[in-house]
């Protein structure tokens, strides 16, 4: 018996993780196993074991057209807030200037504002401008939140960067220019690779946002939230459970590169 | 092109402009606009959505006090669930960062992998696996922990744990990269010091990690506070938030003014919050 409380003193705290784990993944697990239920339109109970629905993503009304429009919105939000916010990262991060701490309050702002309060104001500023709610509000309207956490994200990798590395190219001749190309560019280039995919997934799951911007146009998250009501189609779980494997994917591929590069 | 071209003076300011520029534009122009809409009243005799500006400050005072019942449990709501996080993601942080061994990496990717599915499907998966055909009802019923005519959907339980759950990774990360950070040779000293495992836990371990308890609760709290999808999936008409208010005030029934006067006293109430708590912590990295 002492022993038995004295493993479970030492484990405490693994069997603590494994329980958190549990509660963090069952509602994927949920997710991903109900994508197999054949369980019609409405998938609220398991009725048995298909690969129908994955093989027919596009099954059920509107659902594939939601997914291309958020796939389209977030391309195009990354691909601005990457921009501009590498941009406002590499003057934060690589100079001294004055007006530097409002501009970082200015970046920490949108991060601590509800989204429903950012939304509620765009969706009123296009309100009084006459601009009907739809694609470009909505893209606009994720970039301004994306932006600020690619801005963080780029700044903590330009902050870890050692000096000396750009020290060498410049003692080797390289001019400004080339020394930001051929050194400073690549080794800040995983960070702004994580930042963009950053801005991806807060882009493409976003859902208060969206809903007071994008008008009648449907988007994943919002196509879900709406059939949420009458219970979801499978196909939703397909393409939850598809995403998932991807990002999956994807992540694991980058540990796997930056270990390689680690090591030589 | 020598020292010229990107060290001149104006550099920083040319790559601050477009961005800037932007935020000017779609983050406090909108945020003015709505400050403006909060004190507009209805057009005499004019359409639905038709608003002229009158400086009516009282729609703040009567926007608060017809839901304050709202704002209470937003706030409520929002700090149960902190600390609920906290509760859960501190001790799994610190199983990460100092019992994972090799196996970190893994670990961490599974408490971002929750994201890498739409949170509105673990959300509705959520309602299902509390709902009565999931498999925690019965359990909790043969276990005699609830009465056989309780259930846990459309209650403050579902939202608060709902709202726990899709926030819990946000707790987590900061936690972790702040326990991670410490130095081990600084608890050894402190076990040198003839500390025993809770005394070097209470007087090293937790304020160096203070940063991080910091981050993770407001990386909760706010977006909790504003939250209205977990209310409106996981509750029922008793446990609505500010935010379902906020949203249906402006989409069902299109008063502006209120939506915009009740908008500004949720930023409010979390930017005094925030500063406070932010002043208390003692961390001012964040801003």
């Amino acid at each position: 018996m002492r022993t038995v409380s004295r493993w479970f003193q030492r484990n405490l705290i693994r069997i603590y993780a494994v329980i958190a784990f549990t509660y963090l993944l069952i509602p994927v697990a949920y997710t991903v196993a109900f994508s197999f239920n054949d369980g019609g339109k409405s998938n609220l109970i398991w009725k048995g074991f298909t690969f129908d629905n994955w093989m027919n993503p596009c099954g059920a009304p509107e659902v594939c057209t939601a997914l291309g429009n958020s796939i389209k919105i977030g391309f195009l939000a990354t691909l601005f807030s990457t921009i501009l916010g590498t941009m406002i990262a590499f003057a934060i991060g690589r100079h001294k200037f004055r007006g530097r701490s409002t501009t970082n309050l200015m970046i920490f702002l949108p991060m601590a504002t509800p989204e429903i309060v950012l939304g509620a104001s765009m969706l009123s500023l296009f309100l009084t401008l006459k601009v009907n709610p739809g694609f470009w509000p909505t893209v606009l309207a994720h970039v301004v939140f994306c932006m600020s956490f690619v801005v963080v994200t780029v700044k903590a990798r330009i902050a870890s960067l050692d000096p000396r590395l750009e020290q060498a190219a410049m003692d080797l001749y390289a001019n400004e220019f080339e020394t930001f190309r051929r050194v400073t560019l690549p080794l800040v280039a995983p960070g702004i690779a994580a930042a963009a995919l950053l801005a991806f997934s807060l882009s493409f799951d976003d859902f208060i946002i969206t809903n007071f911007n994008s008008g009648t146009m449907t988007t994943f998250p919002k196509f879900v939230y709406v059939s949420a009501a009458r219970g979801i189609p499978p196909q939703a779980n397909v393409i939850g459970s598809a995403m998932f494997i991807i990002a999956l994917t994807v992540v694991i591929l980058g540990q796997i590169v930056g270990r390689k590069r680690a090591v030589k | 092109m020598s020292k010229s071209g990107i060290s001149r003076p104006g550099t920083p300011y040319l790559l601050l402009l477009p961005g800037v520029a932007f935020l000017f534009t779609f983050f406090l122009w909108p945020i003015a606009n709505l400050a403006q809409t909060s004190t507009q009243t209805p057009v005499a005799g004019g359409d639905t959505g038709e608003y002229e500006q009158s400086l009516r400050w009282q729609n703040y005072i009567d926007a608060f006090l017809e839901n304050k019942e709202q704002f209470g449990r937003s706030f409520l709501y929002a700090a149960i669930a902190t600390v609920a996080a906290l509760a859960i993601a501190y001790p799994l942080a610190y199983a990460i960062a100092f019992k994972a061994g090799k196996y970190k990496n893994v670990l961490l990717v599974l408490v971002v992998a929750p994201f890498f599915t739409s949170f509105l499907l673990r959300t509705i998966a959520w309602k299902q696996i509390l709902g009565e055909q999931g498999f925690v009802v019965p359990l909790l019923r043969d276990l005699h922990i609830i009465a056989p005519s309780t259930t846990l959907t459309s209650s403050a339980f579902a939202v608060v744990s709902g709202m726990t759950y899709n926030f819990l990774p946000f707790m987590t990360l900061p936690i972790y990269a702040s326990i991670d950070r410490i130095d081990p040779r600084t608890l050894e000293a402190s076990g040198d010091l003839y500390a025993n495992g809770l005394t070097t836990f209470r007087k090293v371990t937790l304020p160096l990690s203070m940063p991080g308890v910091v981050a993770g609760t407001l990386l909760t709290f706010i977006p909790a506070a504003g939250d209205y999808v977990n209310a409106a999936i996981l509750g029922s008409p008793q446990t609505k938030m500010i935010g379902n208010v906020i949203e249906s005030r402006f989409f069902k029934i299109v008063d502006y003014p209120t939506a915009a006067a009740l908008s500004f006293t949720l930023m409010a109430a979390i930017l005094i919050l925030v500063t406070v708590y932010i002043r208390k912590a003692g961390t001012d990295e964040l801003v």
